[in-house]
């Protein structure tokens, strides 16, 4: 593998600073119209009313839509869903097929113009009445009607309730805390937008900016009572996604609207809408109990989170990683979800292990410090080579490795047990470190590659690049399997009409696609191989298929490589125009979460050991470090340096990964800090409305980070050994600056995020 | 947004006369603030006339100091020699606001009429009076951790966004108006914004019609000592939790002559008067600082979620003098280096 793991600049990247890549708001059309949503304002109600009188008579307006008159969807029916792979809706609640609100800023109907700026006039002169209910806005209050979920993801979700309170009253040392998080939301950059072209009636195609091109297809099919196949999703560039480019409602909208005007229609969401209308990440409160003997022993953990959902099952899983990490006889995880008026929480990156980590890894860090011992021991002392729960040995573990490559990069050993003992100026200098961990999941991919007669390669797959790398790499193994440069590779991603693979979610497209990738590739060269052995004119004619090698585009013997035999040249002989391959590779645990009916025609899977949920858990892990400067006479907190240590299989593009990264850090700066949603309990809307008062990090609030991976690949995912690698970069650093905040302070903060307020 | 009529104006005269024969038209400056609320339907003015294109762009001595063109844009005049080298603290207060891109649109008569970014006055479904008189104040009992803590009314809690501002109010700075009736006016800083009262509909003095043309800057002894220091969430981009426009001339170690002003904790720029009489005269120490801030702000009212702005209002008073004192606002880098 020469051109794997090369930290090679992205292929795409060009194109993007161009501005030469498009996004789905930019794919206009002939004759396009505009489509602006109308929202609801109460949290819980019905509409009374829709008076569209006024709106109707703006210049422009082609058609107001609501429950009154908008096309019937196909209603819900969660086994029809499953069965056609539409079951992954954003929200559970198929756009304008009732008078019902569930939460402010709910879609209610939708104004079509012939400009974006006359259909959001028009919008405004919509006039609606409701009648409203009062809502439930409010986690706390809402908590004693809370249900205990029996399922998460098809995993149990009340593990061992009720079992910790003994051994942990049994205890010698103890640490027993609540740590609250807040609602945050996933403001990619790229806002959410379709484009809904209709052909006839029966054929549609939407320019989509989304996580997942199969997975829309399916969706929208399934609502829309469309013959599956019959939805083509494109979407080759999408400027993020966080967990939030799922199906959400607008794409049916605009679709429905498209069909009304039978005209391609561009919806594009704004910002105010991102915060309502596209999922968030729920708030949680946490509470974490440790129990230790006296020498530091864990002998149980307690995690329980309450949380609340909307309009489906989801909910934050915050207890995740108290599962996996580290050695504690008992272990008890649970779940109280309320339900609350407020726009659908959904998946957003490292789902449970963001605010997960935060907690645990805080308590971790508290019975530390009342232990007097050094967090990194504290953690090596209950470090853990099997999965607790399950029993089975984790296919790849270097954990141990992180903290110390991370230790020694950082510095720690520089850092003092109490708190306050180091100034710069007005500032108090604290360090502090948490542990990292994220599943190692991979789902069923079928891609195809095909050589033309000039040797050039296309590889192609229903897969997407949301800003991660998935085209750099991709191109990478191709090049390896073929043994031809990068540059003679095109990669055609992001349309639903290629074969299948999973969502750009869960971390899992790198572990999921590269093996099937492979696949193809090695059925390509076996279909080289056999045209030229029985070539005549071949220096390979009548040789073993094993005593072939391959090369810089070429067949040859191995050990003789004067016999060779480009493969241009064995193309032109056999009067080949092209030649196509397509695999789909299935671990054996499952299609996981690509939409199955798509894959390989005919479907070839070859037999594959890998990936068996049976033998091995699959997981990866890391090791964060923060130092932080605290002006205390402001309560402001500064990163001033961070390092971030992964160990993730196999590397396959330094550069790329290392960005994965270094961006997952920034994301978990920015819950440290400053990111939340705040909810006015009285009607239940957003106050932080947009980015200028939902604050990200900028450039300034990010310290250089280190990033270091143990890049040893794991044997037991796939035959390439690379777990994916965009999620576990934010886990644990909330938990790392917090208790730097502690090392610097001597204040324990357990609220998120920490603003100058609480520290003031 | 709602359609609207739009010119652009070449001379001062026709852009006050179309402005003032139409209630709802309104002078558009750089269009930072006023774009934005319009888009949310906060604002709808029936006609924009553009004013970039009128004459008063540039920064040029007055007979007393300063005069600074209101159509300049706010990074012109945060880079200008003048600005920097007579006027350091208005420098690090331009850029300590908006991002470099919003100042390189943004005008100086827009910043001074902006409007606040309490988000119940920017989002429509909510109660507002300064939106919508007599419709009540979201904020008063609601998320509030952002707003004002000096001179707010039951109708209004809202702040007062500018950071440039903050540094006129403590410059004494002076707004030249240019009325329909084709007279000049000036309004002391001081008084051009108000406190909410009973009518937080009204932001400021202004009239309708009425087109800011300059804004000057008397000559002061502040240079070497001055500094304005900004708390916020991020480091850069975001809008004050408390800000301070400190300028100090010394004699020696003793205050000569004292100017504070601060942001992010009123409906104007809120002068420190009392402070500023307490160190007259005083020695230039940390213990006076603290001493004239803790008097300063036993005036302040607190709302539910913004306790923390007294405290940190006290502490930024004290830093920003003791920085001034030191002459960290001084220099090539004023308001270039890390203030917080």
């Amino acid at each position: 593998m020469s051109e794997i793991g090369k930290p090679i600049s992205r292929i795409d990247g060009r194109l993007k600073v161009t501005g030469k890549a498009t996004y789905a708001a930019e794919f206009n059309q002939q004759g396009m119209a505009y489509a602006f949503p109308v929202r609801a304002t109460i949290a819980k109600g019905q509409i009374a009313s829709i008076d569209d009188a006024a709106a109707k008579k703006e210049p422009g307006v082609l058609a107001v839509i609501s429950h009154k008159n908008a096309l019937k969807l196909k209603p819900l029916d969660q086994e029809a869903q499953m069965k056609a792979g539409a079951a992954f809706l954003g929200e559970t609640l198929p756009p304008l097929q009732d008078n019902k609100v569930h939460y402010l800023g709910q879609f209610i109907a939708v104004v079509v113009a012939e400009s974006y700026e006359q259909a959001r006039n028009a919008a405004y002169r919509l006039k609606v009445r409701y009648n409203a209910e009062k809502g439930a806005n409010d986690l706390k209050s809402e908590l004693p009607k809370a249900k205990k979920p029996k399922m998460f993801m098809g995993e149990e979700a009340q593990v061992n309730e009720g079992k910790a309170a003994g051994p942990l009253a049994a205890s010698a040392h103890r640490v027993n805390q609540t740590y609250t998080t807040p609602v945050e939301h996933h403001h990619p950059m790229e806002p959410h937008a379709t484009v809904a072209v209709w052909d006839g009636t029966e054929k549609l195609t939407l320019y989509d900016a989304t996580q997942g091109v199969g997975m829309t297809s399916a969706i929208a099919a399934y609502f829309l009572g469309l013959q599956p196949g019959n939805v083509q999703v494109i979407a080759p560039y999408v400027g993020g996604g966080f967990g939030s480019k799922g199906l959400w409602l607008h794409t049916l909208l605009v679709a429905m609207a498209a069909k009304v005007v039978k005209r391609p229609v561009k919806l594009a969401l704004t910002r105010q809408m991102m915060q309502t209308n596209v999922g968030h990440r729920a708030a949680t409160i946490q509470k974490v109990a440790l129990g230790t003997d006296a020498a530091g022993k864990l002998s149980a953990l307690r995690h329980h989170t309450d949380s609340y959902t909307n309009l489906t099952e989801f909910f934050e899983p915050s207890g995740k990683q108290s599962l996996v990490l580290y050695k504690a006889p008992l272990r008890e995880v649970t779940y109280n979800v309320a339900k609350l008026n407020r726009g659908t929480p959904t998946f957003m990156r490292a789902p449970g292990e963001a605010p997960g980590t935060f907690a645990l890894e805080s308590a971790l860090d508290e019975i530390a410090y009342e232990l007097k011992m050094d967090p990194i021991a504290f953690r090596i002392a209950n470090h853990t080579t099997n999965d607790p729960m399950k029993g089975h040995e984790f296919s790849s573990e270097y954990l141990v490795d992180c903290y110390k490559i991370g230790a020694e990069n950082f510095g720690w050993s520089a850092r003092s047990m109490e708190p306050r003992q180091k100034r710069v100026g007005k500032y108090l200098v604290g360090y502090g470190m948490a542990t990292a961990t994220y599943p190692g999941g991979r789902s069923a991919a079928s891609v195809k590659v095909t050589m033309t007669a000039n040797g050039e390669v296309t590889v192609g797959t229903a897969s997407i690049d949301i800003g991660t790398g998935t085209y750099t790499v991709l191109a990478q193994t191709v090049a390896d399997a073929l043994g031809i440069p990068v540059d003679r590779i095109e990669v055609k991603i992001g349309d639903s009409s290629l074969p299948a693979a999973p969502l750009a979610g869960g971390s899992q497209t790198t572990a999921s696609i590269h093996p099937a990738a492979m696949e193809s590739c090695v059925m390509l060269r076996k279909e080289l191989t056999t045209l030229a052995i029985a070539d005549s004119s071949s220096k390979l004619h009548g040789r073993k298929p094993e005593e072939i090698g391959f090369a810089n585009g070429k067949l040859f013997i191995t050990g003789d490589e004067k016999k060779a035999d480009a493969y241009v040249d064995i193309l032109r002989r056999a009067k080949r125009t092209e030649l196509e391959a397509c695999a789909t590779t299935q671990p054996v645990s499952g299609a996981g979460m690509t939409v199955p009916s798509a894959l390989c025609t005919p479907r070839e899977t070859p037999a594959e050991q890998n990936s068996d949920i049976k033998q091995h858990s699959f997981h990866s892990f890391g090791a964060q470090f923060a130092e932080v400067w605290v002006d205390e006479d402001f309560g402001t907190v500064r990163v001033k340096r961070f390092t971030s240590v992964h160990d993730v299989g196999r590397i396959m593009n330094e550069k790329t990964a290392r960005s994965q990264i270094i961006g997952g850090v920034i994301f978990g700066i920015g819950a440290a800090l400053m990111e939340a949603t705040e909810y006015d309990q009285r009607w239940g809307n957003p106050v932080t409305r947009t980015l200028a008062d939902y604050h990200v990090p900028v450039n300034l609030d990010v310290p250089p980070i280190d990033v270091h991976f143990i890049g040893k690949p794991d044997p037991h995912i796939s035959p390439i050994g690379a777990r994916g690698i965009g999620e576990i970069g934010i886990t644990g650093v909330s938990a790392a600056i917090a208790n730097a905040v502690f090392n610097a302070t001597g204040k324990r903060l357990r609220d998120l995020p920490l603003t100058p307020d609480k520290l003031i | 947004m709602r359609s609207f009529k739009f010119s652009t104006a070449n001379d001062t005269g026709s852009a006050i006369t179309t402005v003032s024969a139409n209630p709802t038209a309104r002078f558009l400056g750089g269009g930072t603030n006023l774009l934005d609320l319009m888009k949310e339907d906060v604002m709808h003015p029936s006609e924009l006339v553009n004013v970039t294109r009128l004459k008063y762009t540039d920064i040029d001595k007055s007979s007393n100091g300063i005069s600074i063109g209101a159509m300049a844009t706010n990074a012109f005049t945060a880079n200008h020699e003048r600005v920097r080298k007579g006027y350091p603290l208005l420098s690090m207060a331009i850029l300590a606001g908006a991002s470099a891109q919003i100042r390189n649109m943004a005008t100086n008569g827009g910043n001074l009429i902006q409007r606040t970014r309490c988000p119940y006055f920017y989002d429509v479904n909510m109660p507002c009076n300064k939106r919508e008189k007599g419709s009540g104040c979201g904020a008063l009992k609601g998320i509030n951790r952002n707003h004002a803590i000096l001179g707010w009314s039951e109708k209004c809690v809202a702040v007062y966004p500018s950071d440039m501002a903050v540094a006129l109010a403590a410059l004494d700075a002076v707004v030249h108006v240019e009325t329909p009736g084709k007279e000049q006016r000036t309004i002391p800083f001081v008084d051009f914004h108000r406190l909410p009262e009973n009518n937080p509909e009204v932001d400021n003095n202004l009239k309708h019609g009425e087109l800011i043309t300059t804004i000057e800057l008397p000559e002061n002894n502040f240079a070497e000592h001055s500094y304005y220091l900004k708390i916020r969430e991020r480091s850069s981009y975001a809008f004050a939790l408390v800000s301070v426009a400190a300028a100090l001339s010394l004699d020696g170690n003793k205050i000569k002559d004292v100017r504070i002003a601060l942001g992010g904790v009123a409906h104007k720029p809120w002068r420190a008067n009392v402070a500023e009489k307490w160190l007259s005269g005083k020695e230039a120490t940390e213990a006076n600082f603290k001493a004239a801030a803790d008097a300063e702000l036993k005036s302040a009212k607190p709302l539910e979620h913004n306790k923390y702005k007294v405290k940190m209002a006290v502490e930024a008073i004290v830093r920003a003098l003791s920085n001034a004192t030191s002459g960290a606002g001084y220099g090539i880098n004023a308001g270039l280096e890390d203030n917080v």
